[in-house]
């Protein structure tokens, strides 16, 4: 079905390809002398250092019962107008309710949105992070945690919960985690949306979130 | 226009010259930096080479294992021979569709193939996401860097035209102020688009699997909101399996920008579970770069823009003068190989100061193939006729050492008789700007000849 | 064993008949070190400039002669960083890469990796009481490593090549280097680069120029005279010139003319 109506560009490219005869043989092995962490405590600091050098910022929460209280004082979340989360324990029925003692119109019920550009007016989202990076800050994102993938974009303001045990100090550690078996979306995000496209002067909030969050749990 | 004419205008304006070559070093010195943070920085270098050059070699395979994986993860997998199949492939799933908006992540590969002309001739609208694509769409120009495509601009002219097409304050400039004019009108455009066309950085042959690196986040607006995302992507963009990712990315964007990462490296496997995903494999011409002993290993090009940032030539001319989708020493590779006629003069836009090589996360010698491509631009008859006539007395002067030494007689007599501003009048080129050495009387071999002669 | 080295000496074309004084220099420090020095007529150009423009019959014609003009000789010695990279690695595409790896063209050397890496000498005995702006000449920096080229770190094993021009100039008593903001940017010289893309190359110089100035140097050398030679005759146009030396010329002691000493 795919190359159906291609064949000829297809068996034209490929046998151009191997009119060379080159000997077939293995691709190099990834290995290196690579720079780790001499601990977890440097680790930690260099990841935080890397997300801050990227725009991001990082708070630290000593466990998932923090959360809420750590979400409050973070002021993108306490002034979002529009906000979801995709955390349980912080969305409608986490710290609206107890709050307010009642539903918060603030908080966007995911189940009744039916196309994903409306949630274009979303100031806040709160995202599920799988594990971070040191060396360059970023945070991987599975899109199998995300309703819709413009959760990662749409949304002025980003936050990402994750673990503090879940960082590895470089990309070589980040794919060996990794598995791609059949369909799906996942994103490194490191820092907020920026562009340096006019006159190399950066500017933090391009088109995606102006802001990005990663609350760093100490414990579950 | 050749680029030395091109050049000399873009050196007409010192202001933005001077502006042009500070930004862009500024970039090199932030690549120096991130490089310098990372210890086995080498290394990496030549493992991404190695990689790239044992892809190359079996690189159909990898198209066909790619095919397959991708596939079956549910996306659909076209070939194109050239850049009007290219074209035709695209413009049939959007037609098919009844699409009429489009939003456009950056592709180097839609430039070369002249992607958003054909579509607008054909009634659809193609916005162009990334900012500095957007502003250069807006003034119907090309880009002028792979990376940076607005960096020949001041922020007063990003002003004056968003007053214009955005309805911006004309009278502000700040880039933030800009940035946020633009994010309110681009967002409007993922809102209503119909398709999201996205480049590939790496396409993953184990997996099946397409790679897309942004800051902005615009390929991932351009392909979350539409239902349908086509991946438009050159066939040596693949490479085996997950983990050489790894490698890549580490290179990447310290290349390109001296960040540790982009804000966002999207990795797409099949379309959404309410959407569609095409891949357009393109040749146009890559097969026949492969299939050269002395220029495929340029096919390793991972785009980064770093040579364009470190060559002194480049900061000072402009990626204008290249008339090319690829300007600077990679670009003076692949394009020639496009167009050796229009292309003539871009291997010789170069001293050969190799800082190029010395930069290239992927080890290409670029400045072993600029000689080539002379080398062969002179044997098809590209040299002007005064350029091959000078050199042609001067091969035949100094295949011998007595017409060596009396053709400097000659030159030196010349040198020291003739005034200085007869000279200049016709060796315009040489001494627009400089004056001539001082002429000594004898050469080094004359005066050796009579030393020995007078018994040392 | 005992016995002087014997060398030949490769004078460029354009040294031979337009700076004869930077052969003599070279021929000087050689004979200081007690190095027999020959000089074999035969020889002519390496054929960089036909090279550098595709022009592969007289390239070839220029390899072939010359190593047929240092058959023999164990080591050949040249004041120019750019010539002796053409021969040491573009000889091998006009004359084949055995008779390349076997003759001249692999035992050809620039002045001071020779003094450095053959010789063993690392200081040189003189005095040069000046701020001395060197420039680096790309071919002998980059493709002979005659120091680190900005862009690059250490290599996988983590070492970066000696920086032999400096330190043998930094072994002269008095001799100060200026500091440059782009310490190896090209000179825009580039053969004949400067008259085909005059524009952008009289550009590369002036800046160049203008950098040194920053930096107050009163003396300008290099270890290419092609280099000094774009950048005087920019200089004298533009009416503030300073003492142009090649490196050699300062290690074998020569004083500057017109500059103020520190």
């Amino acid at each position: 079905m795919s190359s159906r109506v291609n064949g000829a560009a297809r068996e034209s490219i490929l046998a151009a390809l191997r009119a060379r005869g080159d000997e077939p043989g293995e691709p190099p092995e990834i290995a290196g002398m690579w720079f780790e962490s001499a601990s977890a405590a440097s680790q930690r600091r260099w990841f935080v250092r890397m997300l801050e050098a990227a725009g991001g910022r990082c708070t630290g929460v000593a466990s998932a019962a923090e959360l809420p209280a750590a979400l409050a004082a973070t002021p993108e979340f306490a002034s979002a107008k529009r906000r979801v989360s995709l955390l349980p324990g912080t969305g409608s029925s986490g710290i609206a309710a107890g709050e307010r003692g009642g539903e918060d119109e603030r908080e966007v019920d995911l189940a009744a949105i039916s196309h994903p550009a409306e949630l274009a007016d979303l100031d806040f989202a709160l995202l599920p992070g799988v594990f971070g990076v040191a060396e360059n800050g970023a945070v991987w994102v599975d899109g199998a945690a995300l309703p819709h993938r413009s959760l990662l974009v749409l949304p002025q303001h980003l936050g990402i919960v994750l673990s503090a045990r879940a960082l590895v100090d470089h990309m070589h550690a980040a794919y060996e985690r990794l598995t791609f078996d059949g369909p799906g979306f996942g994103c490194f995000v490191s820092g907020p949306s920026k562009t340096a496209d006019i006159e190399q002067a950066l500017v933090i909030g391009a088109h995606g979130a102006r802001s990005l969050c990663v609350f760093l749990l100490e414990a579950d | 226009m050749s680029h030395p004419e091109r050049a000399a205008q873009f050196l007409a304006n010192p202001e933005r010259a001077d502006r042009h070559d500070r930004a862009l070093w500024f970039v090199r010195e932030k690549r120096d930096l991130a490089a310098a943070t990372v210890p086995e920085w080498e290394h990496l270098r030549a493992l991404a080479s190695e990689i790239k050059r044992h892809t190359l070699a079996r690189l159909a395979d990898y198209l066909e294992e790619f095919e397959t994986n991708a596939t079956r993860n549910g996306a659909v997998v076209h070939w194109a021979a050239d850049a009007s199949e290219h074209n035709e492939i695209v413009l049939g799933l959007l037609a098919e569709r009844g699409v009429t908006r489009v939003v456009k992540s950056k592709s180097m590969l839609t430039e070369e193939c002249g992607l958003n002309p054909y579509l607008e001739a054909h009634g659809l609208e193609v916005t162009d996401t990334d900012l500095g694509e957007r502003i250069i769409q807006f003034r119907k120009e090309r880009p002028s860097h792979i990376i940076f495509p607005a960096i020949h601009m001041k922020r007063e002219d990003v002003s004056e035209l968003f007053a214009h097409e955005l309805g911006s304050d004309p009278g502000v400039c700040d880039p933030s102020y800009l940035v946020a004019a633009a994010r309110v009108h681009l967002r409007q455009k993922f809102l209503e688009a119909e398709a999201g066309i996205t480049g590939v950085n790496f396409a993953v042959a184990e997996t099946g699997g397409i790679v897309v690196c942004t800051n902005e986040g615009n390929a991932d607006l351009g392909t979350s909101l539409p239902p349908l995302h086509i991946a438009c992507m050159g066939i040596e963009k693949v490479v085996p399996r997950a983990r050489d990712l790894g490698v890549f990315l580490r290179l990447l964007a310290r290349s390109a920008t001296g960040q540790a990462i982009t804000a966002y490296t999207s990795h797409f496997h099949g379309p959404r579970s309410d959407g569609e995903l095409h891949i357009v494999l393109v040749d146009n011409g890559r097969s026949a770069l492969h299939a050269s002993a002395d220029y495929s290993s340029s096919l390793a090009c991972i785009r980064c823009g770093a040579c364009m940032n470190t060559c002194p030539v480049f900061r000072r001319s402009g990626g204008h003068s290249y008339d090319a989708t690829v300007p600077g020493p990679i670009g003076s590779i692949l394009e020639p190989a496009r167009d050796p006629d229009r292309h003539r003069s871009l291997p010789f836009a170069c001293t050969l100061c190799g800082s190029c090589k010395g930069v290239c996360p992927v080890k290409i010698d670029l400045p072993q193939q600029l000689l080539s491509w002379r080398r062969d631009l002179a044997e098809r008859g590209y040299l002007a006729p005064n350029t091959r006539r000078a050199f042609g007395v001067g091969g035949w002067v100094l295949r011998d050492p007595l017409r060596t030494e009396w053709a400097g007689r000659l030159m030196r007599l010349v040198g020291r008789l003739i005034p200085s501003a007869t000279f200049e009048r016709y060796f315009k080129g040489w001494s627009s700007a400089r004056s001539l050495p001082e002429v000594p009387r004898r050469s080094f071999r004359a005066q050796w000849k009579a030393r020995s002669r007078a018994g040392e | 064993m005992g016995g002087r080295v014997k060398v030949a000496l490769f004078v460029p074309c354009y040294v031979d008949q337009l700076f004869p004084e930077v052969a003599f220099a070279t021929l000087e420090l050689l004979e200081r070190f007690d190095v027999e020095v020959d000089y074999p007529a035969a020889q002519t150009c390496c054929g960089q400039p036909f090279s550098n423009t595709g022009l592969a019959r007289d390239a070839r014609a220029l390899a072939e002669r010359y190593a047929e003009a240092f058959a023999g000789y164990d080591h050949i010695v040249c004041p120019s960083g750019s010539c002796v990279a053409n021969v040491r690695h573009q000889h091998a595409n006009w004359i084949g890469r055995e008779t390349a790896q076997h003759g001249a063209a692999a035992r050809t050397f620039e002045l001071c990796e020779f003094l450095w890496d053959v010789l063993g000498v690392q200081a040189i005995e003189g005095r040069f009481p000046y701020r001395v702006g060197l420039h680096a000449s790309c071919h002998g920096l980059r493709e002979l490593g005659l120091a680190p080229a900005s862009e690059r770190g250490p290599d996988a094993a983590g070492h970066a090549p000696v920086d032999k021009v400096r330190r043998l100039l930094a072994s002269l008593d008095g001799l100060e280097f200026a500091t440059l903001e782009r310490p190896d940017e090209c000179c825009g010289f580039g053969g004949s680069f400067a008259a085909s893309e005059a524009a952008v190359s009289t550009k590369m110089g002036l800046d160049r120029l203008a950098d040194h100035e920053r930096g107050g140097a009163q003396v300008l050398t290099s270890v290419d005279s092609s280099c000094l030679a774009q950048l005087a005759s920019l200089m004298k146009r533009r009416g503030k010139p300073i003492p142009v030396m090649h490196a050699a010329e300062i290690l074998a002691g020569r004083a500057p003319t017109g500059a103020a000493q520190r």
